[in-house]
C-alpha cells in the first residue's frame, strides 16, 4: 500500500480508539471534576464491562444484534451500580480525602481484577459484532489521466468501527445535553463548584456524589462494550484505557469536559496513527513522559483554567 | 528510661530477635527471612517519603528497578564484581530520583502522585524496549561470578541471610538515625504542615528533595539487593504493582514508623505465601487489605500499637 491509503487506514483505526477513550476518559473526568477524586479502579470498571457483555451475550445465546444490545443496556447499568455501592461502601466512609481514596481505589482495582480471574478465567473470550460488513474505501488520486478514483487493496473498514466511532458521538452529545440542560446536570454543577453552598442550598450532595461515580464507571462500562467485538473481553485490559484516560484527563485539563474530547481524539488519532508506523513501545515512552512534562511545567492541562 | 533509649533498646532488639529467628526457624522460614528483610528495605525506602514527608509517590518501583539492572546489568554484560556493580545500582537510583524528584516535586498532590506513577510507566516501558539488553519481562539470571563477594558464595542460604541481615541492618539503624535527626525533624514538621513549615525559615522543597533522593538510593540498595541475593532481573519488578506494594506494606505495618515496613512486608508475605496455596488470585487479599485499611485502620499496626500503648514508638 502507498503512503496515502495507508494514512487513512492508519486513521480510521485512530478514530475508533479515540471514540472508545473519549467515553472512558469522560467518566473518569466527571468523577474527578464533580467529586476531586482520582479513580485509579476506573480501568477495573472498563474491564468489568466487556466482561460483562460477554456474559450476558453468552447467557442469552440468541442472535448476536440482540446479545449485543442487551449487554450494551445491562452492562453498564450493572457497572455503574456496582461503583455506586462502593462508593457507599468506602468513598464516603473516608469523606473523599483525595490521598486515602487514591489508596481505597487501588485496593478496589485488585478486588475487581482479581474476583474476575477467579470466576471469568485468564483466557481472553470474544463478543461477536451484532453486524460487520466489510466496506471497501475508495481513494482518490491525480494521476496521468487525471482525477481518478481507484480501490486500493487492504483499505477497508467494516460497518461495526464505523458504528462505534457514530454510538460514542451520540453518547457524547446525550451526556453534554444533560449535564447542560437537565435538572440532574443543574445539581451536578452546582456540586462541581461548590459542595458545601450546594448542600447548604438543599442539593443532596451525597446522592449526587453516587451517582456520579456511577455514571463515571458506567461510561469506562459502555465504552467497554463497544470495543469488546474488536478487541477481545480480558481481565487484564483495564491497565492500558486507565493510563490513557489519565494521560487524556491530564492534557484536556483536569475536570474540563470539552478539553477531555479534544484531548481524546488528539491522543487516540495520534496513538493509532503513530503506532502503524513507530514502534508502538517507543510510542508509549514518547507520550507518556510528554504527559508527565505537561503535568509538571502546565499543571492546569492544555485547555483547563488555572487552578481549580 | 528515655524515649531515645527506649527506641534504641527496640531497634536492637528487633535485629536481635532476627538473627536468633535465622537459626531456630526452619529453613523454608529462615530462607524467607532473607526475602522479607530485602523488601524491607524497600518499605522503609518508600517510608521515608510517605510516612514521614507526607509525599505519596506512585513512581517507586522505577528506584527499585533502577537499583536492580544498574547491578545486574553492569554485573552481567559488563562483567564488573559485586562491590562496584552494587554501587552502580544505588548510584543509577539516586540519580534518577533526584532527576524525577526535582521534576516531580514542581506539582503536589494528586498531580505528584499522577507525575511518579508516569514516570515509572515510562520506566517500566523503558526497560521493555532495550529488550535486547533487559530480555523485557522474562528477565536474566545474574551470572554466578557477581553473586561472589571474594571467597563468599551468596548463594548458599547462610551467606545470603547475613548478607540481607547486614543491608536491613544499616538501612534500619541508619535511617532511625535520619528520623531523629533535625533533617528528620524538618520532614515531619514538613508532612504535618508545610506552609508553617516555610514559614519558619526551613527549605521544604530542598528536604522534600533531599528526602526523595535518599528514599530513591535506599530502595535502589533494596533493588541490588534483590538482584543479588536471589540471582534473578525482571521487568516485573519496575511495573505499577511494584509501586503498589510499598505503599501496602508501609499501610499495612505503619506509616511513620520505623519498624511499620518490617511489619508490613512480614504479615503481606505470609498472608500472600498462605493465599497463593489455595488460589492464583493472590493479589486480592492485597486490595482487600487496602481497602480495609484504608476505613478502619489508616496508621497500621504500628500506628495502633503507639496510639494504644507506647506512645514513645519511633
Amino acid at each position: 500500500m502507498e503512503f496515502g491509503p495507508h494514512l487513512m487506514l492508519a486513521a480510521l483505526e485512530g478514530a475508533v480508539t479515540a471514540a472508545i477513550l473519549a467515553l472512558t476518559a469522560m467518566g473518569l473526568s466527571i468523577v474527578f471534576g464533580v467529586m476531586r477524586v482520582v479513580n485509579v479502579a476506573h480501568g477495573e470498571f472498563y474491564m468489568l464491562g466487556a466482561v460483562l457483555a460477554w456474559w450476558v451475550a453468552t447467557v442469552l445465546g440468541t442472535h448476536p444484534a440482540i446479545g449485543f444490545v442487551a449487554a450494551l443496556i445491562i452492562a453498564p447499568a450493572l457497572v455503574g451500580g456496582i461503583a455506586m455501592v462502593a462508593d457507599r461502601l468506602v468513598l464516603k466512609r473516608v469523606a473523599y480525602d483525595a490521598d486515602r481514596t487514591i489508596v481505597a481505589t487501588i485496593g478496589m482495582l485488585y478486588i475487581i481484577q482479581q474476583t474476575t480471574l477467579m470466576t471469568f478465567g485468564p483466557d481472553a473470550r470474544p463478543v461477536e459484532p451484532p453486524f460487520n460488513t466489510r466496506l471497501a474505501l475508495p481513494w482518490f488520486e491525480w494521476g496521468e489521466n487525471g482525477f481518478a478514483m481507484f480501490w486500493p487493496w487492504g483499505l477497508s473498514t467494516t460497518s461495526y468501527k464505523l458504528f462505534v466511532i457514530a454510538a460514542a458521538a451520540v453518547v457524547l452529545v446525550a451526556l453534554w445535553l444533560v449535564i447542560t440542560r437537565t435538572k440532574a446536570g443543574l445539581l451536578m454543577r452546582a456540586t462541581q463548584q461548590d459542595s458545601e453552598t450546594a448542600q447548604a442550598f438543599g442539593v443532596p450532595v451525597g446522592r449526587v456524589y453516587s451517582l456520579v461515580f456511577g455514571l463515571g464507571a458506567g461510561l469506562a462500562a459502555l465504552g467497554a462494550v463497544l470495543v469488546v467485538p474488536i478487541q477481545q473481553a480480558h481481565y487484564l485490559m483495564g491497565h492500558d484505557p486507565l493510563l490513557l484516560s489519565f494521560i487524556v484527563v491530564i492534557i484536556g485539563g483536569l475536570g474540563s469536559l470539552p478539553g477531555t474530547v479534544i484531548a481524546a481524539l488528539l491522543i487516540g488519532m495520534s496513538d493509532g496513527i503513530i503506532s502503524v508506523f513507530f514502534s508502538p513501545t517507543l510510542a508509549k515512552i514518547i507520550a507518556t513522559l510528554l504527559v508527565a512534562l505537561v503535568l509538571v511545567f502546565r499543571p492546569q492541562g492544555l485547555m483547563g483554567r488555572a487552578q481549580t | 528510661m528515655k524515649d531515645a533509649a527506649k527506641s534504641n533498646a527496640l531497634h536492637f532488639g528487633v535485629l536481635a530477635t532476627l538473627l536468633v529467628l535465622f537459626f531456630v526457624l526452619p529453613p523454608y522460614h529462615a530462607g524467607n527471612l532473607s526475602r522479607i528483610m530485602v523488601l524491607a528495605i524497600y518499605a522503609m525506602g518508600f517510608n521515608l517519603v510517605f510516612g514521614y514527608t507526607g509525599l505519596l509517590s506512585l513512581g517507586h518501583a522505577m528506584f527499585f528497578a533502577a537499583g536492580m539492572y544498574g547491578f545486574g546489568l553492569t554485573a552481567n554484560l559488563a562483567g564488573w564484581p559485586v562491590v562496584p556493580a552494587f554501587a552502580t545500582g544505588i548510584v543509577c537510583a539516586a540519580a534518577l530520583a533526584a532527576v524525577v524528584a526535582a521534576l516531580a516535586l514542581r506539582t503536589a498532590g494528586v498531580s505528584f502522585m499522577i507525575v511518579t506513577l508516569m514516570f515509572a510507566q515510562t520506566a517500566y516501558l523503558v526497560v521493555l524496549y532495550f529488550g535486547e539488553y533487559t530480555r523485557g519481562d522474562e528477565g536474566f539470571v545474574v551470572q554466578k561470578a557477581a553473586r561472589m563477594i571474594g571467597e563468599i558464595d551468596l548463594t548458599t542460604d547462610t551467606a545470603r541471610f547475613f548478607a540481607a541481615y547486614i543491608l536491613f541492618a544499616i538501612c534500619f539503624l541508619g535511617l532511625a538515625r535520619v528520623i531523629q535527626s533535625r533533617f528528620g525533624r524538618t520532614l515531619v514538621a514538613i508532612r504535618e504542615n508545610e506552609e508553617r513549615t516555610r514559614m519558619l525559615g526551613y527549605d521544604a522543597q530542598r528536604h522534600k528533595l533531599y528526602a526523595m533522593i535518599l528514599s530513591g538510593a535506599v530502595s535502589g540498595v533494596a533493588g541490588a539487593a534483590y538482584a543479588m541475593l536471589f540471582g534473578y532481573v525482571g521487568a516485573t519488578f519496575a511495573s505499577v504493582q511494584y509501586s503498589i506494594f510499598p505503599l501496602l506494606w508501609v499501610l499495612l505495618g505503619g506509616a511513620g514508623t520505623t519498624i511499620g515496613p518490617l511489619i508490613g512486608v512480614l504479615f503481606m508475605f505470609y498472608l500472600i505465601d498462605f493465599s497463593s496455596s489455595f488460589t492464583n488470585a493472590y493479589m486480592l487479599i492485597a486490595g482487600v487489605a487496602l481497602v480495609l485499611l484504608t476505613l478502619f485502620a489508616p496508621h497500621g499496626l504500628a500506628g495502633l500499637v503507639r496510639r494504644k500503648v507506647f506512645a514513645w514508638l519511633p
